[in-house]
């Protein structure tokens, strides 16, 4: 019986699923209780919805602006998703076509994205794109632009175009490895008897090259959505006051004097959860196929 | 023609890769360069200096890198064993225990933090050390364990009997077999773990209470509002480990490796 034990798999898995387990489990259940105004702190013990009737009524401080965030991120998630994952295709067919020799110098070079991460990235961009960065002082010695209140703002502006630049050329390398290890794993042959029956270049990457990605693209892509409607750091620093993104917006709330408004951040943060963990478990499925 | 696309877009992809660097450097150790000189004139190493004898940068410092360390060193102790049964054995629930494992790598660092802040004010870890450690190993675990796992997938349980056999002892079999075999996806492990807990910085903002303040703490602050000399500075002081350890460790990095977001 006891050697059963020690030579069950569950031996070994036990410190870490129970650590992973009750970690997950109990940030689950305080933050529920939280969103649910159940909080100690303030002596109140009833449990209420009114967090959530205020976010999805647009009602309150946090409310008023639960909607506006809501568009707002996605249009940064959405946008940074399509335009990394349309360049990391180009970036992978290319590199991909040169099968001979320098294989591992490209990887290497994707990898490299790895070294730097994203809080350093963004704090990058900012001293490169701000108004009187590096690139507004390259551009005035072009006499292009005579003020730094020329340049253009490109970071912490209003639409969100530093941040969705800080994501795709963060996410670029990332999917572009996806895209890679896919076509390296193919044999040339596929691209070449498209080629003898007299496919053009095109035709070979709509009809030939795509198809064969096209899951693993998705299912990367996938995740890749999930994590920047969800991370806080890029669009606190790149960002501005408003519109801001749904993770900004929760952590304001929760961080409010006001104990009330904490319910708000938290039922904010939970929702990007539900929605997180649905785009996650699609991703999963793609990536199965 | 096509020579020529590919040999512009790998220089592309070295310049992007080079230049944050540069752009640190330049900031970091220039002087009175202002709007709209293009590069930087006068050169000094005097507020590096100054910053890095800052008492808050030193505590920053050293904070970040016993952190990272003792992270790392505890998720490859509670990962190795889980990732060898997950990369050797087929069994009952071993999707489940998978599936468990991969909960962290989505659920929103945010919500985890936000979630456990109450909990460890209550139990007295927050603000603690432990219990930034604690926080910190639900990014790394699923990282070497997930890495891990997948060198054991490649592995062959065979060498381990055959050494067995011979009559060697089970710690002599571990030390001359396994680990040798094993290591280099250890090394690849125990150093993203240490860079994953090195760059958190929701987890410990959310556990470290404002006591805790490690160097991505500080480095956000100062890219809120502070002057872009100090940034470049701490940026370079973050910087250093990432980047040593994609330098040695890029050998050893394929596809499937080196995923994780941090």
């Amino acid at each position: 019986m006891r050697d059963k034990l020690i030579f069950s798999p569950w031996f070994a898995l036990a410190p870490v699923l129970i650590l992973v387990s009750v970690l997950l489990g109990a940030s689950l259940v305080y933050g529920v209780a939280q969103s649910l105004g159940l909080m100690s702190v303030i002596g109140q013990n009833t449990l209420s919805l009114d967090a959530y009737r205020n976010i999805l009524s647009g009602q309150g401080p946090a409310g008023g602006e639960f909607w506006g965030s809501l568009v707002f991120s996605l249009w940064v998630s959405i946008t940074s998703t399509i335009v990394s994952s349309a360049l990391a295709l180009l970036v992978a067919v290319w590199l991909a076509e040169r099968r001979a020799g320098s294989g591992n110098v490209d990887t290497l070079a994707l990898n490299w994205n790895l070294a730097f991460p994203h809080l350093v990235w963004a704090v990058a961009l900012l001293l490169f794109l701000s108004q009187s960065g590096l690139l507004s002082r390259w551009a005035a010695t072009l006499g292009l632009i005579q003020t730094p209140a020329d340049f253009p703002v490109l970071v912490r502006d209003s639409y969100g175009i530093g941040i969705i630049l800080h994501y795709v050329s963060k996410e670029i390398p990332f999917l572009a490895l996806i895209i890679l290890a896919v076509l390296r794993a193919q044999p040339a042959g596929y691209d070449l008897i498209a080629e003898n029956l007299g496919a053009s270049r095109w035709q070979r990457l709509r009809y030939v090259t795509l198809p064969l990605v096209m899951p693993s693209l998705i299912s990367g892509a996938l995740l890749v959505f999930a994590f920047i409607f969800s991370s806080y750091e890029v669009p606190a620093l790149l960002g501005v006051d408003y519109p801001r993104m749904l993770p900004v917006l929760a952590l304001r709330f929760f961080n409010d004097p006001d104990l009330h408004a904490r319910a708000d951040g938290m039922a904010i943060s939970l929702v990007i959860t539900v929605i997180v963990l649905i785009v996650a478990a699609v991703s999963i499925k793609k990536g199965e196929q | 023609m096509n020579k020529i696309y590919t040999f512009v877009l790998r220089f592309a992809l070295y310049i992007i890769f080079a230049a944050p660097l540069a752009l640190f450097i330049a900031y970091a150790f220039s002087t009175r360069w202002f709007f709209p000189q293009p590069f930087p004139s006068e050169w000094t190493n005097s507020a590096f200096i100054s910053t890095l004898s800052d008492s808050r940068v030193f505590s920053g410092l050293r904070d970040s890198l016993v952190i990272a360390m003792i992270v790392s060193l505890l998720s490859l102790a509670l990962g190795f064993p889980a990732a060898r049964v997950l990369g050797l054995r087929q069994f009952r629930g071993r999707q489940i225990a998978w599936l468990i494992l991969f909960l962290p790598t989505v659920v929103p660092p945010l919500a985890i933090g936000m979630g456990l802040n109450i909990l460890f004010l209550q139990i007295g870890l927050a603000g603690s050390y432990v219990g930034v450690v604690i926080a910190h190993l639900i990014p790394t675990l699923p990282y070497v364990i997930f890495t891990l796992a997948g060198a054991y997938a490649r592995y062959d349980e065979n060498f381990e009997f055959q050494s067995l056999v011979l009559g060697a002892s089970q710690a002599r079999t571990f030390f001359t077999v396994t680990l040798p075999l094993i290591a280099p996806s250890l090394v690849v492990a125990t150093l993203f773990a240490f860079i994953i807990s090195w760059s958190q910085y929701l987890l410990t903002l959310f556990i470290g209470s404002g006591r805790i303040i490690t160097l991505p703490i500080l480095l956000f602050s100062a890219a809120s509002g502070g002057n872009p000399v100090t940034i470049a500075i701490l940026s370079l002081i973050f910087l250093a480990p990432p980047v040593l350890v994609i330098a040695a460790t890029a050998r050893q990095l394929n596809n499937n490796e080196g995923r994780e977001q941090y």
